[in-house]
């Protein structure tokens, strides 16, 4: 029994890291309606600029908060300058272009960082408890509640602000947007911003529960993330949350239990996929409009 | 002249340099360029065939995959197998084969896990698809690991080079083992190409692209979605496995178990399709020659820097995306129709004079 | 000086020119009525104005020529358009795009005028939580149009309101209209095929044709016009 909340625990802390990479894909696609690859590797820029000031002296929770600052202008700069050229042509090319940002982003975060591990601090400290057998670790409760609390934020933003409000509309409909006199342009500049910033907050907390901080450190948990994001709909940050967690608290439950799979994990997420997408082609909290490919 | 006695005119000028251009190919080419040179070639060329398989489905049937990559690799695995083991299954033996004998067994069973996969895919579409298929070319490493490494860790897949080498028939003149990989890459390819262009205008090929552009329509008409849908996924797996097995010849491995390594052929075949030009017939055998060429020029631009060789290829990516969205078959297109119809129009500025 | 005066304007698609060099003016409290066919230029015209596509020729507004001028510059110098087809942002609740309808403004006045127009338009008070996807064409027609005056507008700019609305909708959305002008003041554009309903609440109008200005002045010449009743009144 303790074992089987143990695994549950481990699966929601894996879990909330999936849904917040996630909440970055659906908030750019509810925006600019693409599928953008490179997501993880703007994380891991990110990332990357955390751990470099850290090793500066910086404080770690000002390390985050600098790089958060950071990936929102990136994000907004790289709307503006790489995709909105592209952004009335076919969604695959876009999607060609998200690939080629993917290379080009990992590529020259080695040759700014080198391509070296390097250990994560994080801002946190490290405890454990172990009420009645189960392993409660503070990295578990550090990233629900950190998610939790950007949910709220994202949360407040969207529904409470009037640029939450414009931020809809333009993710709704663009050319009545623009009539009332919304500035669409900058506004998805916003919306790559806050993508980017989501990003970069979960790399910061997730890569110091790993073994360390390597190139490819993001990219297992982006594919995990699009499957949350599928999973969830695409449409909904809500779902794309509660997606992660199913995803992750599946995938810890399957591999504890049944070790047939071990190794093949990742046959979990993407099995669920494809069982729910079979019943409800529009992802669980999905609405049935989403056709954007 | 009539205008038939120019049409004839073309036809033979277009078949001479046809000709003139595969005799290169298959001949001068294989015979007096080295290994690294064929071997390069050869990988182009195999990287085409599946992207004109995947063209099938995406280009002209609208379904994105980003999961062929499973494909090849099951494929290149068969092909090595067969050509590597001894299997005995339900009193039937064989094994230890030539290549060629290989192809059958590979078409065949990448053809039905093709349609296998696309059954399911009725139901998932746009973007959800792409997803799901991106799923089976992360999953599939992992499931090959499983099957094909064995209890020791080890693969099992250990190519000798007899196996790898060419058939005694063969001309010895192209019986390197490079010459061998490069001209059954070479023979596929085209094979390939004549395939897609005889179903580019068949029926199929307009029921493909009736369905991408609007099912409703296509049903009334009487076009069977379900049979497209899942025929242009078999078809197009099929492609991608022939690719693999071609793999097995040129790279003289098959190496399925690496996660990036079928992730990033999944997307070398979607970035050759797009490069090349969606729903054109020689377009994505144009950009598996992109993508091939362009990575290593990459890589030998900056010799003392491999770091940069993968920015340099996503940057040229995204340059070419701006400047040739169509593709590179696509964008000629453009290019020639705005080409002729600047030329009539200032004919007919000569020939009408505006009134003063 | 008009409130909108536009001189030679040229525009199209690409390089397919659909309007071939028209003027017209609106006056401050007029309602003003283009008529025309399909594929006349109706809404281009309107669409140039708004900056939504490229145009040629002088568009003066409220005393700047606003040829040029981003979509969003425009709306925020005062036009508001409601667009063929409604345009209602279908994931938005009515009272969200009412909310949205006010982006420009900097006042704060938004929610006194939200209740102003739910109470000149009870229909959607009753559905202010509800989707505007949710809703009949006439009841998104009228949302629209609420949406547009919630950001106190210079001029409204409509195009083909009646357009897809059963006769009886149309009808009181005219009658509406012709209140809004006659009782607040509020000056617009309007085109449409429908002339009958249009005409009447009008001051002045014209016809445009395969993209020139064939036939202008007071609605009652128009109406009285036979060349116009043969064509666009179906006598």
């Amino acid at each position: 029994m303790a074992l089987f909340f143990t695994q549950l625990l481990s699966g929601i802390q894996d879990g909330a890291v999936y849904a917040s990479l996630a909440v970055a894909l659906v908030l750019i696609f509810r925006t600019t309606g693409i599928l953008n690859f490179a997501q993880g590797e703007m994380a891991l820029y990110s990332t990357y600029i955390v751990w470099k000031l850290t090793t500066g002296g910086v404080p770690v929770w000002l390390a985050i908060l600098i790089s958060i600052v950071i990936s929102f202008v990136g994000g907004a700069v790289i709307e503006r300058v790489v995709i909105r050229p592209v952004e009335r042509a076919s969604p695959l090319v876009v999607v060609i272009v998200t690939i080629g940002m993917f290379l080009a982003i990992n590529s020259l975060t080695q040759l700014q960082f080198g391509s070296g591990e390097h250990a994560m601090p994080s801002f946190y400290p490290q405890h454990t408890w172990r009420p009645g057998g189960v392993l409660v670790s503070s990295d578990t409760i550090a990233l629900v509640g950190v998610l939790g609390v950007e949910c709220l934020l994202l949360y407040f933003l969207l529904q409470h602000t009037k640029l939450g409000l414009a931020f809809r509309g333009v993710a709704s409909n663009p050319e009545s947007s623009r009539l009332l006199g919304v500035p669409v342009g900058r506004i998805l500049m916003v919306g790559w911003g806050l993508a980017a910033a989501v990003g970069a907050l979960a790399g910061a907390l997730v890569v110091p529960t790993t073994t360390g901080l390597v190139p490819s450190s993001m990219q297992q948990i982006l594919v995990f993330a699009f499957a949350a994001a599928a999973l969830g709909g695409f449409d909904s940050v809500l779902g794309a949350v509660v997606a992660g967690l199913v995803v992750g608290v599946a995938d810890a439950l399957t591999t504890g239990y049944i070790h047939a799979l071990h190794g093949i994990d990742l046959l979990v997420p993407f099995g669920l996929i494809l069982l729910v997408l079979l019943f409800r082609p529009s992802g669980l909290f999905g609405s049935t409009r989403v056709e954007r490919v | 002249m009539t205008r038939t006695q120019q049409q004839a005119i073309r036809l033979v000028i277009a078949v001479i340099a046809v000709a003139v251009v595969v005799q290169f190919f298959a001949w001068y080419f294989p015979t007096h360029y080295g290994p690294t040179d064929t071997r390069l070639f050869a990988s182009a060329m195999y990287i085409g065939v599946a992207a004109m398989g995947l063209n099938l489905l995406t280009g002209y049937n609208g379904q994105v995959s980003i999961g062929h990559g499973a494909f090849f690799g099951i494929g290149a695995y068969i092909t090595a197998l067969l050509m590597d083991h001894q299997y005995s299954w339900f009193g039937l033996n064989f094994g230890h084969q030539n290549f060629l004998s290989t192809i059958p067994t590979v078409a065949v069973v990448t053809f039905v896990i093709g349609a296998l996969v696309g059954f399911p895919a009725l139901r998932v579409k746009g973007l959800y698809l792409a997803l799901v298929t991106l799923g089976l070319a992360v999953v599939f490493p992992d499931l090959a690991t499983r099957f094909v490494k064995g209890t020791g860790g080890t693969s099992l897949v250990s190519l000798t080079s007899t196996e790898l080498a060419a058939p005694r028939w063969f001309p010895s003149q192209l019986s390197a083992q490079d010459q061998w990989a490069y001209t059954m890459a070479f023979a596929f390819a085209l094979l390939g190409l004549v395939a897609v262009w005889v179903l580019a205008r068949s029926r199929f090929g307009r029921s493909l692209i009736a369905v991408r552009d609007h099912e409703a329509a296509a049903a009334s008409v009487g076009i069977d979605l379900a049979r497209t849908k899942v025929t242009a996924f078999a078809l197009s797996a099929m492609y991608a496995g022939i690719a693999g097995s071609l793999s097995v010849l040129v790279v003289q491995n098959a190496s399925g178990d690496d996660k990036l390594v079928t992730f990033q052929t999944s997307i070398e075949f979607l970035v050759a399709v797009v490069i090349g030009g969606t729903a054109t017939v020689v377009g994505p055998l144009i950009g598996g020659f992109a993508v091939v060429y362009i990575q290593k020029w990459a890589t030998d631009a900056f010799p003392n820097k491999p770091i940069i060789s993968p920015a340099t290829f996503g940057i040229v990516l995204i340059v070419l995306m701006y400047v040739l969205p169509d593709g590179v078959v696509g964008g000629g297109r453009r290019l020639r129709g705005l080409a002729g119809r600047t030329l009539r129009a200032r004919r007919r500025r000569d020939v009408n004079p505006a009134p003063l | 000086m008009s409130l909108l005066s536009v001189e030679q304007l040229t525009g199209g698609y690409g390089a397919v020119r659909v309007l071939h060099g028209i003027d017209f003016t609106v006056e401050q409290g007029e309602v003003v009525v283009i008529l025309g066919a399909n594929g006349a230029g109706k809404t281009t015209t309107l669409r140039a104005i708004s900056g939504l596509l490229d145009a040629r020729g002088r568009i003066d507004f409220d005393g700047n020529d606003i040829v040029g001028w981003r979509p969003e510059r425009v709306a925020a110098a005062g036009i508001a358009h409601v667009p063929q087809g409604r345009g209602t942002i279908t994931d938005l609740t009515v009272e969200d795009n009412l909310r949205l309808g006010a982006y420009t403004r900097r006042d704060r006045d938004v929610v006194v005028d939200l209740d102003h127009w739910l109470g000149v338009f009870p229909r959607l008070a009753e559905r202010r939580h509800q989707l505007a996807g949710s809703m009949s064409g006439g009841e998104q027609q009228m949302l629209a149009i609420a949406r547009a005056l919630m950001a106190r507008p210079k001029l409204v700019l409509l195009d083909e309101p009646s357009l897809g609305l059963a006769p009886i909708v149309t009808q009181e959305l005219f009658h509406t209209l012709g209140d809004l002008n006659r009782e607040q003041g509020i000056s617009m554009l309007v085109v449409e095929q429908n002339a009958g309903l249009a005409l009447e609440i009008a001051q002045r109008g014209y016809v445009l044709e395969t993209g020139s200005l064939v036939v202008s002045g007071s609605a009652a010449e128009l109406a009285g016009n036979d060349d116009v009743r043969r064509a666009y009144l179906g006598i």
